[in-house]
């Protein structure tokens, strides 16, 4: 029997979290009331686009309860805009529209009241005077110089327009024996938590502070307040000690936060917004990418993919928001998990007349891992080669780590093909080929879906210096504060929200292990932002790797502060000393145990090495790993580490019908060390849920007007438990040498590759009848609409 | 307004309020019960899930008004309360085992839904769990680890030497 590596880490141990959620006892930010709080509720936008000619909110106004009305003009006077990190100055954005509307369903004003129920009823009195204006929902259209633009001032649509080439792909193409072009697209969707966003703000003017609580997940959240509302940064403290339903990017909130720090220092009072679902869906500006690629690809007879030209195109909505840099992420991946020797890569982002987009789940990664993962399948396809073969082929190989791709990052560590075998074992795959054949000889449609995909991790900012060479941020932290108490006990201090990612169970798990310390025993706290040391929140598969990092460190100075005192105590050098559980042992026997430590270091100062300070706490301000240069030449690397991941499903369906029911689904997850196995499960699981979502149901589509008609759960579906199939996960562990315990991210795992996955498998049922399925979602009237196409 | 007369976890709790006023909205904002979460507000999501004489009901879709006289059960019902806060019942803690949730938001609705499944089938199939639970929408979990956690509830409940639980006997903290 093998000794285990890990006493904590690794190990099957219960969130922390769990207890107080499976009890309705989580602090959700509609749970938080406030004395004498008001309420908001925004008027949204008939039109996709309008001129605002004026609001008459008399009539609102002069109802019991409500106290005020706020316009876009009064705000932009106010407030500075909202920062999008492009050098785009005439696309400004405010809470409110200002003089315009560009897309159905924006705020054109808010009615602040004494309950939320009294400021919907105010909505309906006030009376805009607006003017329809052209609109444009396509973004091939948005490019054209005869479209609108929705930014008159800006002068065109585009919002991104950035050309590079990573290699030799001229000669690539011309060396290599075949190419195939096609498109594929990938429809708008999000990750639409079940909480919808909200947050409370309270000004207090003797303090001269404006406290905030928020269902947020956002990087630079109070400072992004503080420059849109013309406040001290120390004049913002954000609470991080609420819970977060959900959010897997998107709780950004910025404009409802900026608007209810607004008003809430315009009244002096407390209030709060929390949306409804349709505020959500239409308004909540969290949409994620909706994005076409052109692609080219260069491939030699025996399937050696050699060259990929991409160009991507995304429909950003009517401002900015992250939709741009959602372009940029998948660069650090833009090869996938394969030896493609060089890449061009077009990135395209324009203006619509549609929702603003916001961070989703992979910022983009996911979208591009569905275009590189169907070129591999046409490439088989023309090739008449196995899918799995030629991925096999191409798949970086075990000795070729540390991996440099072309656009200039290095992976850090895997073993593809490894991964790529047990999910053959697990699922048997012989089997699997057997069961979809005899599906088809019963008259079934079937297919089997494969995708390989990377999970790039330990998020930082590298895409906004990539894409914006103004911005020159290279520093991304995290941080954690680490103290014992008088009486030997350990609290951890973290510094941001948490959504469902168990970052609790993170920091004492961690702690506990450095420390010896059972984690059970150890209580994490979330004070608020100016208690907190910096930190960049919950984005890019990070926290492990950042917030474990910091943990571990801050645990690691303490520890090391133990060792001298004990070394002093016993008039021993510290190499003569080895820490076991608490305690601290020497070479000749002797031991102190924690308790003396402890009461060494908080009462009896003069029993301390000469200088050393009293008390046993430390902190780590972590920068991430290998994030420690500005691009040269259109290449950076990006991020520290890579998660690998492999899909294996079968799917049938009725051809008549064409309602897709997934029979079985493997994935292959090498993330690393893990932390928690059952929460890196959960996160996997999830995420391929989310991931059969984008690609048979969910999408946020309009109507020729301009108006989104999926607007509620009824029209927007996601998948329920009887959509999601048991999914086997067969784990595999190449530790990521860039991290104090190996890991690597999970938070984006499952949907990295699901929708690729799940697309393979729909276009391999379908691949007899001569169809490809280019646009997800492929919804169950597409499947049953192309066959009776064919077939009629 | 109206006066509105209800039980909820077994103690009786009076309320004025609004017809307009939703079962949800009532639980929430006029009881103080904060477990019972608006998700939807349509009657597709679930986390609004209460207890109503024992079956599993959207509490957005229904009118406190039209709830008079009826006897509730919130999550906050299940578990331990008071001086036993921090006691969990069973369904509770094979959700914490199995980790069958992440954010928290559609928990408390997941269980009441399995509450209601486990009492008047003590012995489900896997298929039974995912139909007791297709009515409530969960973003984080992909539902893998709920199932586990009911199908563990339901033999844990199955190895107690009392009788299988019925209505309002669910209540493990209140009569245990």
């Amino acid at each position: 029997m093998t000794e285990q590596k890990y006493k904590f880490l690794s190990t099957p141990r219960r969130p922390v979290e769990d207890r107080r959620f499976v009890a309705g006892r989580g602090k959700f930010i509609a749970d938080l009331d406030r004395p004498n709080m008001l309420h908001v509720a925004p008027l949204a936008s008939h039109y996709a686009a309008a001129v605002i000619n004026g609001i008459d909110a008399s009539a609102a106004l002069a109802m019991p309860g409500v106290v005020d009305v706020i316009t876009g003009a009064e705000l932009a006077a106010a407030v500075q805009p909202l920062m999008n990190g492009l050098n785009t100055p005439n696309v400004r954005r405010f809470p409110l529209a200002v003089d315009r509307v560009r897309y159905a369903g924006e705020w054109v004003c808010a009615v602040v009241a004494e309950s939320r129920a009294l400021a919907e009823d105010a909505l309906e009195k006030i009376i805009v005077d607006a003017t329809p204006q052209p609109f444009i929902l396509d973004a091939e259209a948005a490019l054209l110089d005869t479209s609108a633009p929705v930014h008159p001032e800006h002068g065109s649509n585009l919002l991104l327009d950035r050309k590079f080439v990573w290699g030799p792909v001229d000669d690539d193409f011309d060396a290599a024996a075949h190419s195939l072009s096609f498109s594929v697209t990938w429809g708008r969707n999000s990750t639409v938590p079940i909480e919808t966003f909200g947050v409370l703000a309270e000004w207090n003017g003797w303090d001269q502070m404006l406290d905030i609580w928020a269902s947020i997940q956002m990087p630079k959240y109070a400072d992004q307040i503080a420059r849109s509302l013309d406040l001290p940064g120390n004049a913002i403290r954000v609470h991080y000690d609420v819970d977060v339903g959900g959010s897997y990017g998107v709780k950004r909130g910025i404009k409802h936060s900026v608007l209810v720090g607004y008003i809430a220092r315009k009244l002096g009072c407390s209030v709060r917004l929390i949306e409804d679902r349709l505020e959500n869906m239409r308004a909540g500006d969290a949409h994620g990418p909706e994005r076409k690629f052109d692609i080219t690809i260069a491939f030699d007879q025996d399937g050696t993919v050699r060259s990929m030209k991409m160009r991507a195109l995304d429909n950003a909505g009517a401002y900015a928001g992250r939709a741009p840099f959602q372009l940029g992420k998948p660069i650090s991946a833009i090869v996938g998990p394969y030896q493609i020797n060089s890449v061009a890569y077009h990135a395209l982002s324009v203006t619509t007349n549609k929702t603003v987009q916001e961070a989703v789940r992979g910022f983009g990664q996911a979208p591009t891992n569905y275009a590189i993962e169907t070129a591999m399948d046409r490439v088989a396809e023309y090739l008449g080669m196995d899918r799995l073969a030629l991925r096999q082929k191409n798949l970086i190989r075990k000795d070729q780590f540390p991996y440099l791709i072309p656009s200039g990052s290095y992976y850090d560590s895997g073993d593809y093909h490894a991964v790529v075998d047990k999910v053959l074992t697990a699922a048997d795959y012989p089997a699997m080929l057997a069961e979809r054949d005899r599906l088809r000889d019963a008259g079934m449609m079937a297919g089997i879906g494969i995708a390989a995909c990377l999970e790039p991790s330990g998020g930082n900012s590298s895409f906004e210096p990539l894409l914006n060479q103004s911005n020159q941020t290279s520093t991304w932290m995290e941080s954690c504060q680490v103290n014992i108490d008088a009486l030997g006990k350990v609290t951890a201090r973290i510094h941001t929200t948490s959504s469902g990612q168990g970052h609790e169970t993170l920091v004492s798990t961690v702690l506990g292990e450095v420390m010896q310390i059972d984690p059970e025993l150890i209580r994490i706290t979330r004070p608020n932002s100016l208690e907190s040391l910096p930190g960049n929140s919950p984005v890019g598969s990070r926290m492990a790797i950042m917030l474990g990092g910091a943990a571990a460190r801050a645990g690691e100075k303490l520890k090391a502060k133990i060792m001298a005192i004990a070394a002093h105590r016993l008039g021993v050098a510290i190499d003569e000393l080895r820490y076991e559980g608490g305690d601290v042992l020497a070479n000749d026997g002797r031991r102190l145990a924690w308790d003396e430590m402890v009461e060494l270091a908080h009462r009896q100062y003069h029993n301390l090495p000469d200088g050393m300070d009293p008390g046993l706490a430390s902190f780590d301000i972590m920068q991430v790993p290998t994030g420690d240069a500005l691009p040269v030449d259109d290449k950076v690397q990006m991020y520290p580490c890579y998660s690998f991941e492999f899909h294996l499903l079968l799917v049938s369906f009725d051809p008549i019908i064409g309602r897709p029911d997934i029979h079985s689904y493997f994935i292959g997850h090498d993330c690393g060390t893990v932390i928690n196995p059952a929460i890196v499960s959960g996160m996997t699981y999830g995420g391929i849920a989310h991931g059969i979502g984008a690609a048979l149901f969910e999408e946020f589509a309009y109507d020729t007007n301009g108006q989104l008609l999926t607007q509620s759960f009824l029209d927007y579906l996601m998948p329920s438990s009887h959509e999601v199939p048991a999914i086997q996960i067969v784990k595999h562990c190449t530790p990521s040498p860039h991290t104090v315990f190996g890991q690597k991210g999970s938070g984006e795992s499952g949907y990295l590759g699901a929708p690729a996955a799940v697309s393979g498998a729909i276009n391999d049922a379908v691949s007899g009848l001569g169809i490809h399925f280019e646009k997800l979602p492929i919804r169950m009237s597409a499947i049953s609409d192309a066959i009776a196409a064919k077939t009629s | 307004m109206n006066d509105v007369t209800l039980t909820i976890n077994g103690k009786p709790v009076s309320g004025v309020t609004e017809p307009r006023v939703t079962l949800l909205d009532f639980l929430r904002d006029v009881a103080g019960l904060k477990g019972t979460h608006a998700g939807c507000e349509h009657g597709v999501c679930g986390a609004c899930t209460v207890l109503i004489d024992g079956t599993a009901v959207r509490s957005c879709l229904m009118l406190a008004v039209q709830a008079e006289g009826e006897d509730i059960i919130t999550i906050e019902g299940i578990g331990g309360s008071g001086a036993r806060a921090g006691e969990l019942g069973v369904i509770q803690d094979a959700f914490c085992e199995t980790h069958g949730l992440q954010c928290g938001y559609c928990t408390p609705g997941m269980i009441l839904a399995a509450e209601a499944l486990l009492s008047v089938n003590t012995d489900p199939t896997e298929h039974e769990v995912r139909e007791a639970i297709s009515g409530n929408i969960c973003r984080c979990t992909g539902y893998v680890q709920i199932v586990d956690a009911i199908l563990l509830a339901a033999k844990r409940l199955g190895q107690r030497n009392d009788a299988a639980p019925s209505d309002a006997n669910l209540v493990w903290g209140l009569n245990s």
